[in-house]
């Protein structure tokens, strides 16, 4: 039983939460880091502890930076909590996780909240049949288990995540059938005007073009511009169809990773009824909070990708941000030395998400990819409700996501709407000719992950 | 009615070399596998020529896992007799009995009485 | 002038029931809806179709409970004719859980006491093994229950959903996304019904079913509905493979497998979110009730607003300063849809007479001496 109030808890061990934790034991506080995983890293940085030198070089650069990190999480003398699923974080500052089958309590007197993103759904025909996973859900596989595909493996999608895994295949000898992605001529275009104001843009613009260079000298067939992707099979995937410049193609394959972006992981803000605002630049919903990063009213911060897609390193300066802010509540820091840490990291963090809008225009996902067309697709996975029966619900007056639930049970099934909310929302909108804003999200509820009726009796 | 693994399923995924962490051995359905210690049990049953973990409870789909990392509920599997277990999540550990998950979880109307609460 | 224009203001269960009635019944019907920002009583319905333990010491109300229970297999066989939607009416009886000797000495008391009345509510007693024998899973801590065969349960979602729908068939006219600011009666003796917007609707009657919101849409038109909001905390598990084929007043099995575990009261104003409190407490009761569902996994919890009268019992009246303008309100809104429908409705509509002993459920039962309302508990 944890009777002590912690100065600070930080849930999630990614950059975010890793990086908070450090700063704050920099400063003094006393620190607790709850985490889902066995070991620190969160997604991005999954494994790092226990990668070997294969592994490191086959990841690359940006992955083995993460063990700084964790090194230095490791040493800083906060209290890890791993193999903890937190299921409640309340105003009351009091959060509920299960452990080892018990359902156990730590208070702290200002929470970070690091949740990190996910994957944003890929709602084409074919995405739920066994074989279709994400390419992030692939990345994590090699991470945490050194696994790769066996046979050749198609990859589709956008964004930087699909070229990144497609070259550290290639690195480890997998061999990629073809990469079918849907970023057109138009979204470079649309993206060249955001250029200057991307500091690192044209690191990132090289990055990328490198990537694909690398492809094809491999041999990988590369198809772009890519529409109307669908994957076909019957119990399992056996090929993914498209339409590339005007002709229908059929490449089959056995594993297919889908991936279009990632998007907050927003349950515990929604949860904690945190406004959110819809941005059409990110497609999603992001939590509003104050400059400091903390939910209005309340000692709870939000930090990293949770509050916005900004990347690993900027999440990380968040993270360090929030930390500082909670060190100057509590301890009254000397005023110079707080402001010049807290410059120093809001120049970084100006510079580090300075890419991101290019970034968010030349990788925006199709509206077609996001709000499937054909009416039999799968939208709510774990409930099987499809796009028209949605269409349908709105035909007869639903208006929003929490009225859906009384057409049918489209979000109520074990996943509570993480990976058909954003779907359900813009499909509603694009129906009832409004925006996403006025639509609304999902209410979102406790517990955040599942607990058994017995846990929660044993717990105290 | 717990079904073997599918013989025309192909094996999607398999080890980059020798893993460096001692093998475990686990059994799913009545087949007797292995993996490195502290790879996820969803990796596991991948590297193991498992194609589909579960059928779902509305229309009796099979599904797999979708995105390791616990948002999706997509892997659920039984594990030592507790059904609704997300493997991705779940270490793998020496001994364990692994089930596919067929529709919704079963209680253990067996269990008699509630001793000591 | 059209006898039978009606506004109904609110649609909730209660609301839609009604509309649906009278526009069955013949009238010209209007359903001003708040929409999905509305507190939504009805979303958060245990979904009980129960009669046994109503209206003690209220025998009006007792016959009003036992007569819903009849007319729910009507509306739901016509909800399912007309509009395809299956509420999910199972009517195999249902039972209630006591814990020790007092509670079950208190229930035997109370059940006795409502036969004498005369509504004609079946029940029994049941010790514990007695229970065990209807309900397997009971827990040894449980000191048994009683029993009585008309309970029930349905969906509750479902049957908003349907009544909508049917009430969409029969010709009313639905507006959502309308915040109702107040009520006028006007001089000719219509009634004037404003939005917060500024959009009026006219009509010569007007039905408030507006759930919390009717404490002061009644005032109004000369109407007394003190109503209060009062929340309970309910838990759902994942689907699991049918185990309880009764519903009990704690805790149901719905039709897709979901289990529905219950409840607080508890008095918070307007404040609609869980606490971690009563989730473990709601836990703890199931797992002593059915301590089978040790591995059942919860995924949400939720909290919703009962619109409560002082005894927790209905208010349907007739304004006598205002005739035509009616409030209808009832936390029971799912036991009592039927009734709602086939008699309420008409009767508001002015279509029907109104039913027999209906002055029991005015609102100025609540005005004591002094004409002030009792403190609403």
């Amino acid at each position: 039983m944890d009777a002590e109030t912690f100065d600070l808890a930080i849930v999630g061990a990614g950059p975010a939460g890793l990086a908070a934790a450090v700063e704050a034991r920099a400063w003094g506080l006393s620190v607790v880091l709850l985490d889902e995983q066995p070991a620190a890293g969160g997604q991005i940085y999954r494994g790092v502890t226990q990668a070997n030198t294969r592994r490191m070089s086959v990841l690359g650069q940006d992955y083995t930076a993460g063990q700084n990190l964790t090194h230095a999480f490791e040493r800083c003398g906060a209290l890890h909590i791993n193999q903890a699923a937190v299921w409640n974080v309340g105003r009351d500052m009091q959060i509920n996780y299960l452990r080892e089958g018990a359902d156990r309590v730590v208070r702290a007197r200002h929470i970070i909240l690091a949740s990190g993103a996910m994957e944003r759904p890929f709602p084409i025909p074919g995405w739920t049949l066994p074989g279709v996973m994400g390419a992030g859900a692939a990345q994590i596989l090699y991470k945490n288990a050194g696994a790769l595909p066996c046979e050749p493996v198609v990859m589709a999608g956008c964004g930087p995540l699909l070229y990144l895994l497609a070259n550290q295949y290639l690195k480890a000898g997998v061999t990629i059938k073809a990469i079918v992605h849907t970023t057109r001529r138009s979204d470079y275009l649309k993206s060249a005007r955001h250029f200057r104001g991307a500091l690192g843009g044209w690191r990132e613009l090289r990055k990328g073009m490198q990537m694909l260079a690398q492809l094809r000298h491999h041999g990988v067939a590369v198809y772009a511009g890519a529409q109307a992707l669908a994957v076909e099979g019957q119990e399992r995937a056996q090929a993914l169809c498209f339409k590339h410049k005007g002709r229908a193609h059929r490449i089959e394959s056995s594993l297919i990773l889908l991936h279009q972006g990632v998007v907050p992981n927003t349950q515990f803000s929604w949860a904690l009824r945190a406004r959110h605002m819809w941005s059409e630049s990110q497609l999603c919903w992001l939590p509003e909070t104050t400059e400091s990063g903390q939910i209005e009213n309340t000692h709870i911060y939000l930090a990293g990708d949770s509050r916005g897609i900004v990347g690993a390193k900027a999440s990380a300066t968040q993270g360090r941000l929030c930390a500082l802010d909670v060190a100057a509540n509590l301890h009254g820091t000397d005023g110079r030395d707080y402001e010049a840490r807290r410059q120093t990291l809001q120049n970084e963090l100006r510079k580090q998400i300075s890419v991101r809008l290019f970034l968010e225009t030349l990788y925006r996902p199709p509206l077609a990819q996001r709000v499937p067309e054909d009416d039999s697709v799968i939208v709510c996975r774990c409930e099987e409700v499809t796009a028209g029966q949605i269409r349908q619900y709105t035909a007869v007056g639903c208006q929003g996501p929490n009225q859906t639930k009384a057409f049918g049970r489209c979000g109520m099934g074990p996943c509570q709407g993480r990976l058909c909310g954003l779907t359900v929302t813009e499909m509603i909108a694009k129906e009832r000719g409004v925006t996403p804003a006025e639509v609304g999200y999902y209410r979102v509820r406790p517990p955040i992950k599942p607990v058994t009726i017995g846990e929660l009796s044993a717990g105290d | 009615m717990h079904t073997e693994v599918d013989p025309i399923m192909p094996t999607l995924f398999t080890q980059d070399g020798l893993a460096d962490s001692p093998t475990v051995t686990l059994r799913f359905e009545e087949r007797e596998i292995s993996a490195p210690a502290g790879t996820t049990l969803a990796a596991a049953l991948l590297m193991n020529g498992v194609g589909h973990f579960r059928t779902t409870p509305v229309n009796a789909k099979p599904r797999a896992a979708y995105c390791m990392m616990g948002v999706c509920f997509e892997c659920l599997v039984e594990v030592d007799g507790i059904p609704g277990r997300q493997s991705c999540l779940t270490p793998v550990q020496e001994g364990m009995h692994v089930r596919r998950q067929q529709g919704a979880s079963a209680l253990d109307l067996t269990s008699e009485g509630d001793h000591g609460r | 002038m059209s006898k039978g224009e009606l506004i109904v203001v609110g649609g909730g269960v209660v609301g839609a029931a009604i509309a649906f009635g009278a526009a069955r019944a013949g009238a010209s019907v209007t359903l001003l809806d708040q929409g999905d920002i509305a507190h939504r009583a009805s979303r958060g319905n245990f979904g009980l179709v129960w009669v046994q333990s109503k209206g003690v010491g209220f025998p009006e109300y007792a016959k009003w409970c036992r007569d819903a229970i009849d007319l729910w297999q009507p509306l739901a066989r016509e909800l399912l004719e007309s509009t395809g939607v299956d509420v999910d009416l199972r009517q195999p009886g249902g039972f209630w859980i006591g814990f020790n000797d007092a509670e079950m000495q208190a229930r035997s008391l109370m059940l006795e006491k409502l036969k004498d009345t005369g509504a004609g509510v079946p029940y029994e007693m049941l010790d514990h093994s007695e229970l065990k024998t209807r309900l397997p899973a009971i827990g040894p801590k449980v000191a048994g229950g009683s029993y009585c065969p008309l309970d029930g349960q349905a969906n509750p979602l479902k049957l908003l959903h349907g009544l909508h729908a049917a009430l969409k068939r029969w010709g009313a006219h639905v507006v959502s996304n309308v915040d109702v600011d107040h009520v006028k009666h006007k001089a000719d003796g219509r009634f004037e019904v404003c939005s917060k917007e500024g959009t009026t609707w006219k009509a010569d009657r007007v039905v408030l079913a507006a759930g919390l919101g009717n404490r002061i849409l009644a005032e109004q038109v000369g109407l007394h509905a003190p109503v209060s909001p009062n929340r309970g905390q309910v838990l759902i598990t994942e689907r699991l493979k049918p185990f309880l084929p009764y519903p009990t007043n704690k805790a149901r099995q719905t039709n897709e497998g979901s289990v529905q575990l219950g409840y607080s009261v508890e008095d918070v104003g307007l404040d609609d979110d869980t606490t971690v409190s009563a989730t473990q407490w709601i836990a703890k009761r199931a797992m002593t009730t059915f301590p089978v569902l040790r591995s059942a996994r919860l995924v949400r919890a939720w909290g919703a607003l009962r619109v409560m009268t002082p005894d927790g019992t209905p208010v349907y009246e007739e304004s006598r300063t205002c005739p035509g303008a009616f409030v209808a309100t009832s936390h029971s809104g799912i036991s009592l849809a039927a009734t709602h429908a086939y008699v309420v409705g008409p009767w508001m509509a002015g279509l029907s007479p109104a039913p027999e002993n209906i002055h029991a459920f005015s609102g100025s039962r609540f005005l004591n001496a002094t004409g002030s309302s009792p403190h609403a508990h």
